[in-house]
């Protein structure tokens, strides 16, 4: 436990020379988002037939899905370039094996801090979802959690696939393939079952679509029996990602 | 080889040491020991295994078979155990480059568990001791690669190891870099600290180690003090002899003047136990060398002698 928590101060220390730009991202894609997606789209959406989006007004539909995506990406993007570099190019890992740190600890540094991470993203977003008026109830903050969840349940894979590349060729892939495709049509944008059949069943098998629907049943306070199978999911995702990550980074770093 | 059979006190014992991969054997069932407080050398060329020998020491790499016991723990068990002691330099750095140059020495030592101030003040000291303290602040990125070396030592030192891993500390610095590191490395042991080090210099393993084994396509092929290697597989001098281009001589007609007849490239080494009255007889017969230069043996006429190839290719 203690070497897990060595690995995650070594990446507070590098995390400082860089934190304040990224807190500050950190806040301003939620809000250009929620501005043009949520109140630009929103306010042609509010003059339409339907008024609103399963009940709620665009922007308050738009912002608990976005919260989700916005994890999913970040994770995305943590669990690929950076530790591709720690593995091929940088060597950090090398370098912390020669100690008595173990795969087992950096893994679960490199968890630790990713979630510490999304939560520090995902609280700024939060924030600006309060400004913007989208929460509706205490249970809001909850989503959160939601968030942290959503991005392990996608970043813990990640990461097992990032430790069998020999290059970055196939991240770029992955983000055209998956995460951009999961962002614009997961539910975040638009209610899941406008989708054809086959292709809301396909993502419902995701995690993207879990993750939206609890973070926007808990920003308006709705908890449903299906959070369970939400929650279920996410966790599964996870804890998959987290053993094979385990399988693949040992195999790579320790042949 | 050469090894005494046991040697209980062996900070490092390995017998039959193998470390296979997919379709190669790396390490081929070598024996050695390494014993408190000398510097032992792993001398060879590229992919001769010293660098697996060297990861299966250091624990990140698990032997395919045979014993290795390192502290006299095992590697498999113990890992984080041995590793706690060991000070490793890598082939090529690893050091942060996101880091500060106090700050790669500092987090550093926290994996070691130190303590922080304990951790401040020992990158302070190690600074020192590697001629680095006025760049502290300084991005790793901005050093020199001797710098970096120099770094790279400093902090295999953070937990003030008994055991200093070095796989080839100074290939690729200039002279000067060079004989800066040999001196702190030379320091170390005066310290009391016991050295493993790989390399493919000869002037390197000749200033530094107590005792060597010399590997080739993944076995050790000689094994003792440079000096008792050098008299065991080379003569006590070697005349070296150049032609012009294209009139080397058939080497026939250097029979007999030296014990062994070695023709490289570009020059013919005759092994021989007087440089001088070779050089004569060589002139007796006619030959009309461009040059002619007489010098003692070295550890690359043993490795040309056991290898029939240069260490450096």
């Amino acid at each position: 436990m203690s070497g897990a928590l060595r690995v995650l101060e070594h990446n507070l220390f590098v995390y400082r020379r860089t934190w304040k730009g990224s807190v500050f991202m950190s806040f301003v894609s939620p809000v250009l988002f929620l501005t043009a997606m949520g109140l630009g789209l929103g306010s042609l959406i509010s003059r339409g037939p339907v008024r609103t989006v399963d009940g709620l007004s665009y922007v308050a539909f738009l912002a608990p899905g976005l919260l989700a995506a916005t994890a999913m990406q970040s994770a995305f993007v943590e669990t690929t370039y950076p530790i591709m570099a720690r593995i091929v190019w940088l060597r950090t890992y090398d370098g912390m094996l020669a100690t008595p740190i173990r795969v087992l600890d950096v893994l679960a540094g490199e968890f630790g801090w990713l979630a510490v991470r999304l939560a520090l993203g995902s609280c700024a977003f939060f924030l600006v979802m309060v400004l913007f008026g989208t929460v509706h109830s205490g249970l809001g903050l909850l989503a959160i959690l939601v968030a942290v969840m959503t991005g392990l349940a996608f970043g813990a894979p990640i990461f097992a696939f990032t430790a069998t590349q020999r290059t970055d060729n196939s991240f770029a892939l992955i983000g055209r393939l998956l995460i951009t495709p999961l962002f614009l049509l997961g539910g975040v944008f638009f209610p899941i079952h406008q989708l054809p059949q086959l292709a809301q069943g396909i993502a419902w098998l995701t995690p993207l679509a879990h993750g939206v629907a609890l973070a926007r049943g808990l920003s308006i306070g709705v908890l449903t029996p299906s959070a369970g199978v939400h929650i279920a999911v996410l966790l599964v995702y996870a804890g998959i990602g987290i053993v094979a990550a385990r399988i693949t980074l040992r195999r790579r770093l320790v042949p | 080889m050469a090894t005494p059979a046991t040697r209980t006190d062996a900070l490092i014992h390995a017998r039959g040491l193998t470390k296979r991969f997919a379709n190669l054997v790396a390490v081929d069932a070598i024996d050695f020991d390494v014993a408190r407080g000398e510097a032992f050398g792993f001398l060879g060329p590229n992919g001769a295994g010293k660098t697996s020998t060297m990861r299966m020491i250091g624990c990140v790499s698990m032997a395919s078979s045979g014993t290795l016991r390192v502290l006299g723990m095992d590697p498999v068990q113990d890992g984080p155990k041995i590793r706690a002691r060991l000070g490793v330099v890598p082939q090529s750095d690893t050091l942060d480059l996101e880091l500060h140059v106090d700050e790669n020495l500092y987090t550093y030592a926290r994996y070691f568990g130190l303590p922080r101030d304990v951790a401040r003040r020992r990158a302070q000291q190690l600074l020192e001791f590697v001629q680095l303290a006025d760049r502290a602040r300084d991005d790793v990125e901005l050093l020199s690669g001797g710098m970096k070396r120099r770094l790279t030592i400093a902090r295999a030192l953070v937990n003030e190891p008994e055991l200093l891993l070095l796989d080839e500390p100074t290939t690729g610095l200039d002279p000067q870099a060079r004989h800066l590191v040999w001196d702190r490395l030379y320091r170390l042991k005066q310290q009391g600290v016991t050295i493993v080090l790989t390399t493919h210099y000869m002037d390197e393993a000749e200033q530094l180690c107590d005792r060597l084994v010399v590997m080739d396509k993944a076995k050790i092929v000689a094994f003792g003090s440079p000096r008792s290697l050098i008299d065991q597989y080379s003569s006590r001098e070697v005349l070296e002899l150049r032609f012009p281009i294209d009139t080397t001589p058939a080497l026939d007609k250097l029979d007999g003047v030296a014990e062994r007849i070695e023709p490289l490239p570009d020059r013919v080494l005759l092994y021989t136990s007087d440089g001088e009255a070779a050089t004569v007889a060589v002139h007796n017969r006619g030959l009309r060398p461009e040059s002619t230069l007489v010098r003692r043996s070295t550890l690359e006429d043993v490795f040309l002698r056991l290898t029939g190839r240069s260490l450096i290719e």
